[in-house]
């Protein structure tokens, strides 16, 4: 399996993406996919948008990586994982994980591994565009407990 | 020469992005390059590099700072990851 893996400032079209998981044929029996929004509360203070900044180069590589390790544990036929950068208002998509599968038990289980991978693992840092100035945000203890379960 | 590149707020705190430094046969670990950059540039570097939040990558992988160091390497220093 070779995953589809994009980084880019551009907007994606969910429907577009899941036809061309489809686009596999018969072999393709359940298709899971994420979308990730931005929100426009950052706990109490309104958010104008998010600035994404990544590392050119090791994103890349590690979205590959994690896609080929969720295709190590589960038997997949095809994953898209598409992460926007630059500054993004509320609503937006910043996010999009695809997985095809034979069955969803795997589809399921490898979209949700995708996500709590990236979280920690990808490098991206959002800054929070607030009212009240520009705020990198930070790490959550929630994440790092949502990857590391995958590990036991 | 060893590029070594700062992202997010580790880049606003020391007010660089990319710095390169002449490979040298006591530039050998990770641990050693963080020792040189804190005593070429002072201590808030010091402080910064030290976090023990602050992770490190080798040539684009996750590395310790017992990772080895070789001419031409790119070593990069930033906070934990906040992304999707």
């Amino acid at each position: 399996m070779q995953p589809d893996i994009r980084v880019q400032p551009e907007d994606f079209s969910q429907e577009r993406e899941v036809a061309a998981l489809r686009a596999r044929g018969g072999a393709v029996g359940a298709i899971v996919t994420f979308t990730g929004l931005v929100r426009d509360l950052d706990g109490e203070a309104a958010v104008h948008g998010l600035h994404l900044e990544h590392y050119p180069g090791m994103t890349e590589k590690s979205l590959r990586k994690i896609a080929l390790e969720a295709a190590a544990r589960w038997p997949l036929c095809d994953v898209t994982i598409i992460h926007r950068i630059g500054v993004l208002r509320g609503a937006e998509q910043i996010v999009f994980v695809g997985v095809s599968s034979a069955h969803r038990q795997a589809a399921f289980g490898a979209c949700e591994f995708i996500m709590d991978y990236l979280k920690t693992s990808a490098p991206f840092w959002k800054k929070s565009l607030r009212e009240d100035g520009e705020f990198w945000v930070e790490a959550k203890a929630s994440d790092a407990a949502a990857s590391e379960r995958w590990r036991s | 020469m060893i590029t070594v590149h700062f992202f997010a707020s580790l880049r606003e705190k020391l007010g660089c992005a990319t710095l390169e430094l002449p490979h040298s046969a006591e530039l050998d670990r990770v641990s050693a390059l963080i020792a040189t950059l804190a005593t070429r540039q002072g201590s808030a570097w010091a402080q910064s590099l030290r976090d023990e939040k602050v992770l490190v990558a080798v040539n684009q992988e996750i590395a310790t700072l017992d990772a080895s160091l070789r001419d031409g390497d790119e070593v990069a220093f930033f906070p934990p990851v906040t992304g999707g």
